[in-house]
């Protein structure tokens, strides 16, 4: 059939051009499709918890024996032949690449799908890990399959939940062993993800209280982890005590509306803008809480938990510093009558965005971020380097530059800190510094990086010196408070 | 439309190549780099002192290639030289490279630094601000043009450089110059 002498017409070009960038697309999908969540098995001993990849081999999930025998003794893995022999704490085990049959201390043993090697290590399907580590350990073995969560002899870690009815109501959850969650909060709900700890659910997966605050608790397990979601109409905040053992959930603490509440003439209007929208979170409005409590200054001691900050000595770590100061600054402004806000009163694992989060829906007057370093000497004050950021939209704050509109407020702290401390003899020094998070704080925010007054690690620790310093920032926050206005 | 895809795809597939490559073996002290051709031109290097905790303007005379993104690099990489020597005024963790410099019309830049960079960094506040504001200011100064500048390690985004400056954001070179003032003093 000859071709069509018809009018060139544009459908074929623009046909091509969609195809292009399809096609520019999917290359661009590949690409970054190595950045999806991986599958992992965890595993609780009492040696070690951990976490191992999972992966997939002809439809069925494989984790590697080595990695998993690993942590728990002295392994080692070998071919011979056509066979890959295993020794584990002087336990022999014979695998066949390509085949179930498999031996451990002599003693058949069917695997539910065929074993693998793989440079050298070799791949078991993980519903075959029950039988397998019984062997290879000589001790019980409860494993959650579809949880992937293995454990190994009594490690389960256990809780009780209860709710107080105080005003306003808090949630008390005592754990069989210190925990140490990440927590996040989102509409209607504080979600706790315990990735190293055994916990086990309780008697039944959904808790019910007898509160209109904090209805509920559900627990659920999955990849490797535990999450247990407290549920509440209004927003949540977690605390923690008693060594880890404890967290303690409350309604987040508001600002009652005050007309006669005074306004820093660089702040923002009456009422307050609502806490800046994070990236990819939906905006939160603030909801009418039982009882309100206001805090005039938040305290946030950096670092804790699974992070240390700096290694200050062999000893001593920026995070046990900080939780120090801390609590000591607390301890001092209440006394003088301010009402304080410690984030972390305890060695937990809090992110940037967490205490952000909690500092912004506090609603304080002033923010106070301690950090502590063995370099130099006396103490460094900081306000946020603002970054680049996208614009406002209207009464929501752009995330990364939530500071911006209180630049002048933070700046007048830092002067009256900065007096204070020069009244003391205390070297300090005043700078910007590209430190979160402060510029997604919606108040006056100050970091207060601590040094040795002479140069010796031991007095970065001296009840004494933390005393100086306590006192010089509480008492240069009372001199500056009328400024900054009431808790917003 | 078409174009913007297609340089995504690009970048993300370099950006992962780069990622599974090996890092450079630690006894490597000194970034290792072919010798650079082009004219000695004069250039202010911004050098962070840890005593007293300062940034300094330093002119030196270095060779620099004619295409703006390979003079990007060299800066950045004559600046790394005076941090990896013995007697450096700022010590960096061994094998600290600096794997490349994109230059992003209009005005972006990205640094994108090795993890030996990053992990074996000193923790503090004032150190590790010293060093972004070194790298970003040096940058800025040498390389008309660029208003931003993204921090990258690896060739991946991470939350900060050693637990303390921030490197999830995209640094205003306006801001940096104003952090650069204080730094001087």
């Amino acid at each position: 059939m000859p071709w069509s002498s018809r009018p060139r017409d544009h459908a074929a070009p623009v046909v091509m051009a969609g195809m292009a960038v399809l096609l520019a697309l999917l290359v661009f999908d590949a690409a970054v499709s190595g950045f999806s969540e991986e599958k992992r098995l965890s595993v609780y001993s009492g040696a070690a918890s951990y976490s191992v990849p999972v992966r997939e081999q002809n439809g069925a999930e494989y984790v590697g024996l080595l990695e998993i025998l690993g942590p728990l003794g002295t392994v080692n893995g070998r071919t011979d032949g056509g066979v890959w022999r295993l020794n584990f704490n002087r336990v022999d085990g014979e695998f066949t690449p390509g085949q179930t049959r498999a031996r451990v201390q002599g003693k058949s043993f069917d695997l539910p799908a065929n074993f693998w090697l793989e440079n050298g290590h070799g791949l078991v399907p993980l519903s075959s890990l029950p039988g397998l580590m019984q062997r290879f350990l000589g001790t019980s073995v409860n494993f959650h399959e579809n949880a992937r969560r293995l454990f190994i002899g009594n490690v389960a870690v256990h809780f009780t939940a209860q709710v107080n009815k105080t005003n306003p109501p808090t949630l008390v959850m005592n754990f069989t062993s210190p925990v140490n969650p990440t927590i996040a909060t989102e509409p209607g709900k504080l979600r706790m993800v315990f990735n190293r700890e055994a916990l086990v659910p309780p008697g039944s997966q959904t808790l019910t209280f007898d509160s209109p605050v904090i209805p509920s608790a559900t627990f659920q397990e999955g990849n490797g982890a535990a999450e247990i979601a407290v549920n509440g109409p209004v927003p949540l905040f977690a605390s923690f005590s008693n060594n880890g053992r404890t967290i303690t959930i409350t309604p987040a603490p508001q600002s009652a509306a005050s007309a006669q509440a005074p306004v820093a003439p660089s702040t923002v209007a009456p009422g307050g803008p609502p806490p800046p929208v994070q990236p990819g979170a939906p905006a939160v409005s603030p909801a009418a809480a039982p009882s309100p409590v206001q805090y005039f200054v938040v305290v946030d001691a950096s670092h804790g938990g699974d992070e240390r900050g700096a290694a200050l000595s062999d000893q001593l770590e920026e995070k046990d510093v900080t939780l120090a100061f801390g609590l000591r600054l607390g301890q001092q402004l209440r006394a003088q009558g301010i009402s304080t806000l410690v984030l972390r009163e305890g060695d937990a694992t809090m992110s940037l965005e967490q205490r952000a989060n909690m500092t912004n829906t506090a609603h304080p007057a002033i923010y106070i971020c301690l950090h502590a370093t063995s370099q130099g000497t006396g103490i460094r004050l900081y306000t946020a380097l603002l970054p680049v950021g996208s614009e406002n939209q209207g009464p929501f704050l752009d995330w990364t530059t939530a500071q911006s509109g209180f630049r002048a407020a933070s700046e007048a702290a830092e002067s009256s800190l900065a007096a204070e401390l020069g009244k003391r003899q205390i070297a300090v020094r005043s700078l910007l510094a590209p430190l979160r998070p402060l510029n997604n704080i919606t108040a006056a925010a100050v970091a207060v990086e601590i040094a040795s007054p002479s140069g010796k690690l031991d007095d970065l620790n001296s009840p004494a010196y933390q005393q100086l310093v306590a006192e010089s920032i509480a008492v240069g926050i009372e001199a500056v408070r009328n400024q900054l206005g009431g808790a917003r | 439309m078409l174009a913007l895809a297609l340089g995504m795809s690009l970048y993300a597939w370099r950006m992962r190549g780069r990622a599974t490559q090996s890092e450079t073996p630690a006894e490597y002290a000194h970034p290792v780099a072919a010798p650079v051709q082009g004219p000695t031109e004069q250039v202010t290097l911004y050098v962070a002192y840890d005593d007293p905790g300062v940034l300094r303007a330093q002119s030196s005379s270095i060779p620099l290639p004619a295409g703006r993104q390979e003079r990007a690099q060299e800066l950045l990489r004559e600046l790394l030289g005076l941090y990896m020597d013995k007697a450096s005024s700022h010590p960096l963790g061994p094998g600290s490279e600096v794997r490349d410099v994109y230059l992003v019309d209009p005005g972006l830049a990205v640094i994108d630094l090795n993890d030996a960079f990053a992990d074996g960094h000193r923790s503090g506040v004032l150190v590790e601000e010293l060093t972004v504001a070194s790298l970003v200011q040096t940058l800025a100064t040498g390389i008309p043009g660029i208003n931003r500048v993204k921090i990258l390690v690896g060739g991946k985004e991470r939350e900060t450089l050693a637990g303390h400056a921030d490197l999830s954001c995209v640094y205003d070179i306006s801001a940096v110059a104003q952090m650069v003032g204080e730094l001087q003093k």
